[in-house]
């Protein structure tokens, strides 16, 4: 970084910080290319764009993380060096991490204790913990385990130890994705708190209607380059995902009736235990998918998703045949190659590491779910044409974006990989689908994309069954929606007979209302999950 | 100070192969000063080490049929960790697939017609040995979680103890004056010399071969996706319906099979009978060898050569420049440590985070 003096490029009041001309490359690859960011004191500064546009980068160099290989930042006017987090914590600069950095045995105190500075009295800590979330309303107590936490309670601990070091900026990296409605909303009041008491908040978020609410200014990148500013508020959540892909997005075609088809996937009573001391059990799981539509379970993170998939997939095996049964035969015994020979797909949430195998070439990863269902092994022996060939179809079918002939999985974005394994399954023409998280951390091209493969799917007569996080997804493209909560299974309604605070009382374990109850105040919901932990 | 690596977004072909090249040439250069500050010539410990065996038609059958055994028991040890899974007895499943063939080889001691089929089924009797000894630790994993590590390496002295016994015991030459050997093996029950008047008998065809087929196997067939599968994701091996369970069972099979074939390849090939100790730590240096060819058979055909190399030079130094044994070891352990340590430079980026907590 070549230190220079700051442009004086400003108008108006100096910036609490910026950043200018910004360029940094990976060997041929450049993340950020000329980017100008400013954030002023007292506002909550959004920052848009796909997957790959450079804003993980750009957030890393501010809190210190990466260095740029040109370009500077600046604090109050005057050039700084970030050379790691402790510099940028000395600034001021504080970050809230999407994936939380927690130790699951420690309590809430220890874990504030690790990134304090050394020496600091554990009664003092705690009456520090706890002057602070008196404050925010970030309640929490400090002797609870962390791995007895919701994942909006793990939050305020990670919001917590960046508060007690006084931060004149926040950065938010998608700090929604793993909340409630209910607890978003208590979020927000919290951001909105730290803005009106002067603090800067720079928040990136793929969710278009929470920035068009926070945000007073938003930045958009595409490519690594700033391709426009705006106040969100002016915008629609459409014009915004247009900015940032650059094109126009399609809405997807909504679903039609309700379908005649058979009955092709139904769960009776589907009970396991935990799978391990942090896993959850699923309690007397009961579902029914026809052919020709799409259900969607909805519900936060942790409360069962990934052992549904598992006993969905054959992955973990149903104690009875019959509590899991595709097209008429009980199949809870059945492996997932078993259950693939007879009509089911999957694609797991995880891209890297489950669905695909990072390492391994993309028509390798064609072999991986496909080897009994696309004759791609004969007599044990790998008919690798054949592959290249299934792989090459699937690439063509879903615009799937990326280098060189037959790539490993893990070089591709994560949108065009999940592009990839969605075509993967979906060229099966499989008589059932089950999708964890279908379009997690995709950008919105992408996700539009995928969502109508899926619902041209399920118009060709397959039963869908999407689990997602994402109730904007699911009210756009499942006919019914169930939530999962601690391992039980709400039972599935009509999507235009229900409302997001509903089925945002559900996900937070509140008894299900007798009926709709839209004058839902944030009061009501705040008090709701804070009942149900 | 704190260290991090971060994998290099620019890896490329040639800095993957030139690594072990440069971790052998720094190899090299620290031997050198090794030697010299035990008084010697690095020069000279050069030419006796890689030199002399090279020269000679002689030390080239040696160093050859010293890197047969450890190339095949290599070979299938390249499965096993592959798979993450962690035979380290492969010393035991030599020795006993030794013993149960070379047994045959004592039991048709003097049988006279057609004798044709002694030697196949020595070593189908070695290598299935071999196979068994190795499910031991194997079915113990994946019916009662034992570790592998610890039950196939305890297995090694099981299976030590128990040649020396039938050796000095059961299997003794009546007519051999006591010497705790058996009878020397008839010429049906031994491999055939691959050129008239060389020492260089048909194990060497015998590696060669399992090469070539575990070349076919990991890169051709369901079963070696599984293993490459399961190594580099375990969680997504699941997914395609791979059990472990049975991947566990089926590579100790494959690897204890190779260890038991070189066995009776070492037996019915240059020893002849058996003795209380067939093997110079085949079995372990076998495993440097697996990873110094990075668990790729033709890797490993060329880290075994390296290895026998070594070895026999290491003899030519001990008689002519009086030079302990352990330096040979002490090489090949820096050899082993400077080939990882390059691997890592050439996959990560290494950056000091100054004034870091850890």
């Amino acid at each position: 970084m070549t230190p220079a003096a700051p442009p004086a490029r400003t108008e108006g009041p100096t910036p609490l910080f910026g950043a200018y001309g910004i360029v940094k490359r990976f060997g041929d690859f450049t993340a950020n290319d000329g980017v100008d960011l400013e954030i002023r004191a007292g506002e909550i500064h959004a920052l848009l764009g796909e997957n790959g546009a450079g804003k993980s980068t750009l957030m890393k160099i501010l809190y210190g993380l990466l260095e740029p290989t040109e370009g500077v930042v600046t604090h109050r006017g005057d050039v700084v060096r970030l050379a790691n987090p402790e510099a940028a914590r000395a600034l001021g600069i504080g970050m809230v991490f999407q994936h939380f950095s927690l130790c699951e045995n420690l309590t809430v105190a220890e874990n504030i204790a690790l990134v304090m500075p050394k020496g600091l009295n554990g009664r003092t800590l705690k009456e520090r913990i706890g002057a602070v979330g008196a404050a925010y309303g970030l309640h929490l107590d400090p002797d609870r385990p962390v791995w007895s936490l919701s994942a909006g309670e793990r939050q305020r601990i990670e919001i917590i130890r960046c508060l007690l070091q006084d931060p004149r900026l926040v950065i938010l990296d998608e700090p929604t994705s793993v909340l409630t409605p209910g607890e978003a909303e208590l979020l927000f009041t919290v951001l909105e708190r730290l803005r009106d008491e002067g603090r800067a908040l720079l928040y990136i978020s793929h969710r278009l209607d929470e920035v068009r609410r926070l945000c007073a200014r938003a930045t958009i990148l595409r490519g690594g380059r700033v391709v426009g500013a705006c106040d969100p508020r002016a915008e629609t959540a459409r014009s915004l995902a247009a900015m940032m892909v650059g094109v126009q997005v399609g809405e997807v075609k909504p679903p039609s009736g309700v379908p005649a088809g058979p009955e092709r996937l139904v769960l009776s009573g589907l009970a396991l235990p935990a799978p391990g001391l942090h896993g959850t059990a699923l309690d007397g799981v009961s579902l029914s998918v026809r052919g020709g539509e799409i259900v969607g379970i909805a519900g936060i993170a942790g409360n069962g998703q990934a052992e549904l998939f598992d006993a969905l997939s054959g992955e973990a095996l149903a104690p009875e045949p019959g509590m899991v049964r595709f097209d008429r035969v009980d199949s809870g015994r059945l492996g997932i190659t078993a259950r693939r020979r007879n009509g089911a797909a999957f694609v797991p949430e995880e891209r890297n590491g489950h669905g695909a195998a990072p390492a391994l070439s993309l028509s390798d990863n064609a072999i991986l779910s496909r080897h009994a269902t696309a004759g791609l092994s004969r007599f044990g022996v790998l008919r690798r044409a054949a592959a290249k060939a299934l792989a090459r179809a699937v690439i063509d079918a879903f615009d799937v974006r990326k280098a060189g002939p037959d790539p490993a999985a893990g070089t591709l974005s994560g949108g065009n990989l999940q592009k990839y394994l969605m075509g993967r399954e979906i060229l099966a023409e499989p008589g059932i689908l089950v999708v964890n998280q279908p379009t997690w951390g995709v950008d919105a091209l992408a996700a539009a994309h995928i969502r109508q493969a899926l619902l041209d799917l399920a118009a060709r007569g397959a039963a869908v069954l999407v689990i997602s996080q994402d109730l904007d997804e699911l009210f756009a493209i499942a006919g019914r929606i169930a939530v999962l909560h601690d391992g039980t299974l709400s039972p599935a309604v009509p999507a235009a007979d229900t409302t997001r605070e509903t089925l945002g009382l559900l996900m937070g374990g509140a008894a299900p209302p007798v009926a709709v109850t839209p004058d839902l105040t944030r009061e009501n919901l705040a008090r709701e999950s804070a009942h149900a932990h | 100070m704190r260290i991090d690596l971060t994998p290099r977004a620019d890896r490329s072909a040639l800095t993957d192969a030139l690594a072990p090249v440069l971790a052998f040439l720094a190899a090299l250069v620290i031997g050198g000063f090794v030697v010299a500050a035990m008084g010697r010539s690095p020069a000279a410990a050069f030419v006796t080490y890689f030199v002399a065996p090279l020269s000679e038609v002689w030390s080239l059958q040696e160093v050859a049929l010293k890197a047969a055994p450890l190339a095949l028991i290599a070979t299938g040890l390249a499965f096993c960790f592959r798979a993450n899974v962690w035979n380290i007895g492969a010393e035991g499943q030599f020795v006993v697939g030794g013993l149960f063939g070379g047994w045959i080889g004592v039991a048709s001691h003097g049988a006279t017609g057609n004798t044709l089929w002694v030697l196949p089924l020595m070593l189908a009797v070695g290598a299935c040995a071999g196979m068994l000894y190795a499910l031991i630790p194997a079915l113990l994993k994946v019916r009662l979680g034992v570790s592998e590590i610890l039950t196939s390496l305890m297995l090694v002295y099981v299976a030590e103890l128990l040649l020396d016994y039938m050796a000095r015991g059961p299997l003794r030459d009546p007519a051999g004056f006591n010497f705790p050997q058996s009878v020397t093996f008839d010429d049906a029950a031994r491999l055939p010399y691959l050129m008239e008047g060389d020492t260089l008998h048909a194990g060497v065809a015998i590696a060669l071969a399992a090469i070539v087929v575990a070349t076919l196997v990991l890169a051709r067939t369901l079963f070696g996706f599984t293993v490459r599968v399961v190594g580099a994701s375990p969680r997504a091996a699941r997914f395609a319906g791979f059990s472990d369970a049975r991947l566990t069972l089926a590579v100790f099979a494959v690897s204890g099979g190779a260890a038991g074939l070189a066995g009776i390849s070492e037996v019915a090939g240059k020893i002849g009978q058996l003795q209380p100790s067939i093997s110079p730590g085949y079995g372990f240096t076998a495993i440097i060898v697996a990873f110094l060819g990075r668990l790729s058979p033709v890797g490993i055909l060329v880290a075994a050569l390296v290895i026998a190399l070594t070895t026999i030079g290491g003899e030519g130094a001990q008689i002519d420049l009086k030079l302990p044994l352990d330096l040979t070891r002490a090489f090949q352990g820096l050899l082993l440590a400077l080939v990882l340590g390059a691997d890592a430079l050439s996959r990560y980026r290494v950056r000091l985070v100054p004034g870091a907590a850890a």
